[in-house]
C-alpha cells in the first residue's frame, strides 16, 4: 500500500517528467533538512535542568548588542558543554549509521543489510573493546601512535575486517546471496561476541566500568573529545559518500552491467567497504551499539523518493540525524530522571520494522 | 573494427573457449550462432571485458583486456542476458542509469528528450513512470535495450565507431518486437556502428546478419557470410539434428516465417 503512494508521478516543477522522481527527492531533500533544524533546536531544548534555547539566542544577540549576562555561567556550561556536544554526536551518529546502511545495502543490492544486523557492528565492537581492554598492554603503541583516535581507529579495524569477510563469504559471481549474508552475520557477529566475552573476562573492574558505559549505547556520555575523536572520521564518510552515488545506482542493475556502464567495480567496492566500515566504527566507538537507524531510514525513504543514491545518501544522513536525535529525546525523557540507553529505543522501533519489511517483501530472500 | 585472434576463455579449469578467431566490423550485423553451452555466452562475455581471456581481441586497435571500465563504455554498450534490478526504480531511472555513466555521444541532448526517444525506438512510449519490477520479462529486456542505446546513442562518436554487444536480445519477445528490435540493430549498423549479437533464431539470423559465426564445443566452427555458413551439414553438425535449409515443409503442413512477415 506505501508502495502505491510512492508510485513515481509527473511532478509538477519544471521539466521533470514522468517517471522521474529528481523534483521530489529535492523537495524530500529540503524538507529533511528544516526537519533537522527543528529537531537539532528541540534536543538542545530539552533537559534535565530549566537552560533555555531562547536564552542562549538571546546570547547570540547579545555578543551583537554587548549585552553578555543574558546567558547565565551555568546555563552556558549546561548547554554548550553538555548538550550542545550531545546534539552534535547525535547528528554525526545518526547520519553516520543511516548512510552507512543505505550504502551497504547498496553494495550487497539487498534492504535487508545493515551493519548492525550483519555483524559489522559486533566486530567494530570488538576491535574498541580490544583498544579499551588491551590498550594498557599489547595495543599500547595503537594508543601513543593514534591517541585519541585509538578506540575509533580500532573500532574501523574491526568493522573493515567483518565487512570485508563478509562480503566475500556471501558474494559469488557478483551475486549476493542474501541467505549466506544473514547467516554469515550471525556466525561472525558470534565470533566477535565470542572474542568479546573473553575480553570481559580478562578485564579490570575499571575497564569494567568502562566497557558497561560503552556498550550502553547512548549519546549520554557525549564530550567534545569524544567528537573530536570520531567525528574526522565520520564527517569523511559522509562527504565521501555522494561520490558513490552513481556507481550504487549501476550497481543495483548488477556487477556485470555497472561495469558495462563504466564503473570500475572492484575499485568501487573496496572504496565502499572501507566507508561502511568507517563510518560503523567511528559510531560504534563513541556511542556503542545504536541498531536498527540504518536500516529504517534507507527503507523509509526509499518508499518516498526512490532508490536513486545520489538523493537517498544525503536524504539518509538528514533523516538518519533527526530521527536519532527524537529517540534521544526520549529516551532522556521516558524514564526520567534516569535515561534509557537509546539502543533500546531504535532496537524498539527498529525491530518490528525490520519484521515488517521481511514480512511485506518475502521475495527479498530468494533474490 | 573488432578483431578476435586464437581467443581462449577457461572458467576454473575448464576451457569453455578455445582458438575463436573472427572479428566484427562496423556497419555490420555479426551474429554468434550455436547450440547451448556452447560457449557463445563466454566468448562475448570476454569480449566485454567481464572475463579473462587468452589469444588477443582488440577493439579499435586497443586490447580489450588492458582497457579501463569507462574507456570500454564509450566504445561498446552490452545487453545481457537476464536483468535482476535490486532496488525499485521507475523504467526511466533506469534508463538514464545508461546515460548518467556512459558517453552517449550526445551530449548536447537533453538526457529526459533521449530517455524518452530511447523508449519509443523499442516501443515502451508511455512506460517511463511504471516500476521496472512490475514489467514482463519481454519489457523488461527493452527497457534495457533503451538503457544500452542510450549509452551508445550515436553509432560513430568523434569518428569512432562504436558497438552494440547484444546476448539474446530476442529471446523472450513476441514476433512483433523480435523483428523490432532486429530493425534497432540493423539501423544501428547502418548508421556506422557495429552489431555483435547472440541469437538462437536461425530465421531471424538469416535475415538480418551480415557476418555469422558458428560456435560448437568452445571452438569456432564456421564464419562468413550467411550464405556461407548456414549450410546443412554445418548446421547438422554442430546442432546434432537433420537441419535443411531452404526446404520448404511438405505442402498442407502450416508453418509461419519471419521472412514472409510484411
Amino acid at each position: 500500500m506505501l508502495l502505491q503512494t510512492a508510485r513515481a508521478t509527473r511532478f509538477d516543477t519544471g521539466r521533470a517528467t514522468e517517471g522521474d522522481r529528481a523534483g521530489r527527492a529535492r523537495l524530500a531533500i529540503l524538507f529533511l533538512f528544516l526537519l533537522l533544524v527543528v529537531t537539532a533546536a528541540f534536543s538542545l531544548a530539552t533537559g534535565a535542568s530549566d537552560a533555555s534555547v531562547l536564552s542562549i539566542i538571546r546570547s547570540w544577540f547579545g555578543v551583537f548588542t554587548g549585552d553578555e549576562s543574558a546567558l547565565s555561567a551555568r546555563d552556558a556550561i549546561i548547554i554548550y558543554d553538555i548538550r550542545l556536544p550531545r546534539t552534535v554526536l547525535g547528528i554525526l551518529i545518526g547520519a553516520s549509521l543511516a548512510v552507512s546502511g543505505a550504502t551497504m545495502q547498496g553494495l550487497f543490492r539487498n534492504p535487508l543489510a545493515d551493519p548492525g544486523i550483519v555483524g559489522v557492528s559486533a566486530g567494530a565492537g570488538l576491535g574498541a573493546i580490544c583498544m579499551i581492554v588491551l590498550g594498557g598492554t599489547i595495543f599500547a603503541p595503537v594508543v601513543v601512535l593514534f591517541g585519541i583516535y585509538a578506540l575509533p581507529v580500532a573500532a574501523f579495524g574491526g568493522g573493515l575486517a567483518t565487512t570485508f569477510l563478509l562480503y566475500h563469504i556471501s558474494t559469488r559471481q557478483g551475486r549476493t546471496s542474501v541467505a549466506t549474508m544473514l547467516l554469515a552475520g550471525i556466525a561472525l557477529g558470534a565470533l566477535a561476541g565470542a572474542f568479546t566475552g573473553i575480553l570481559v573476562f580478562m578485564a579490570d573492574d575499571q575497564q569494567l566500568r568502562d566497557l558497561t558505559f560503552w556498550g550502553l549505547g547512548s549519546l549520554a556520555g557525549a564530550t567534545w573529545t569524544k567528537i573530536l575523536s570520531a567525528g574526522p572520521i565520520i564527517a569523511a564518510a559522509l562527504i565521501a559518500s555522494p561520490f558513490l552515488a552513481r556507481a550504487l545506482n549501476a550497481l543495483t542493475l548488477g556487477e556485470a552491467t555497472a561495469h558495462h556502464i563504466g564503473i570500475s567495480v572492484q575499485k568501487f567496492k573496496r572504496l565502499a567497504i572501507v566507508l561502511v566500515a568507517a563510518a560503523t566504527g567511528a559510531s560504534v566507538a563513541v556511542s556503542g551499539g545504536i541498531g536498527f537507524v540504518g536500516i529504517v531510514v534507507p527503507h523509509l525513504l526509499r518508499l518516498s523518493i526512490g532508490p536513486d543514491h545520489r538523493y537517498l545518501l544525503p536524504a539518509s544522513a538528514m533523516l538518519g540525524a533527526s530521527l536519532l536525535l527524537l529517540a534521544d529525546a526520549v529516551a532522556r525523557v521516558i524514564v526520567a530522571p534516569a535515561e534509557l540507553p537509546i539502543g533500546i529505543v531504535t532496537a524498539a522501533v527498529g525491530a518490528p520494522f525490520f519484521l515488517w519489511i521481511l514480512l511485506s517483501r518475502r521475495g527479498v530472500l530468494d533474490m | 573494427m573488432i578483431e578476435i585472434e586464437n581467443l581462449g576463455v577457461k572458467i576454473g579449469p575448464k576451457d569453455i573457449v578455445t582458438g575463436v578467431s573472427f572479428h566484427v566490423e562496423p556497419g555490420r550485423v555479426t551474429t554468434i550462432i550455436g547450440p547451448n553451452g556452447s560457449g557463445k555466452t563466454t566468448a562475448l562475455k570476454a569480449l566485454s571485458g567481464d572475463l579473462a581471456y587468452s589469444g588477443a581481441a582488440r577493439i579499435a586497435g586497443r586490447d580489450i583486456n588492458r582497457m579501463k571500465a569507462w574507456e570500454m563504455a564509450s566504445v561498446r554498450a552490452v545487453l545481457p542476458q537476464i536483468s535482476h534490478l535490486s532496488f525499485p526504480f521507475t523504467v526511466r531511472e533506469v534508463v538514464r542509469i545508461g546515460l548518467t555513466s556512459g558517453y552517449s555521444g550526445a551530449s548536447d541532448r537533453d538526457a529526459d528528450e533521449l530517455s524518452e526517444e530511447a523508449l519509443r525506438r523499442v516501443d515502451l512510449d508511455g512506460f517511463a513512470g511504471r516500476f521496472y519490477q512490475e514489467l514482463s520479462g519481454g519489457e523488461q529486456q527493452r527497457v534495457q535495450l533503451a538503457r544500452v542505446l542510450c549509452q551508445v546513442w550515436e553509432p560513430v562518436a568523434d569518428g569512432e565507431p562504436r558497438y552494440l554487444f547484444l546476448d539474446e536480445p530476442i529471446s523472450s519477445l513476441d514476433i512483433r518486437h523480435q523483428l523490432a528490435i532486429m530493425d534497432i540493430a540493423v539501423d544501428f549498423a547502418r548508421r556506422g556502428g557495429g552489431v555483435l549479437a547472440i541469437l538462437h533464431d536461425l530465421n531471424l539470423t538469416a535475415m538480418y546478419s551480415d557476418r555469422v559465426m558458428i560456435m560448437h564445443q568452445g571452438r569456432c566452427e564456421g564464419f562468413g557470410t550467411p550464405d556461407e555458413v548456414l549450410r546443412d551439414d554445418l548446421l547438422q553438425g554442430v546442432f546434432g539434428c537433420r537441419l535443411q535449409v531452404g526446404v520448404t515443409p511438405p505442402a498442407g503442413t502450416r508453418f509461419v516465417l519471419p521472412q514472409s512477415a510484411q
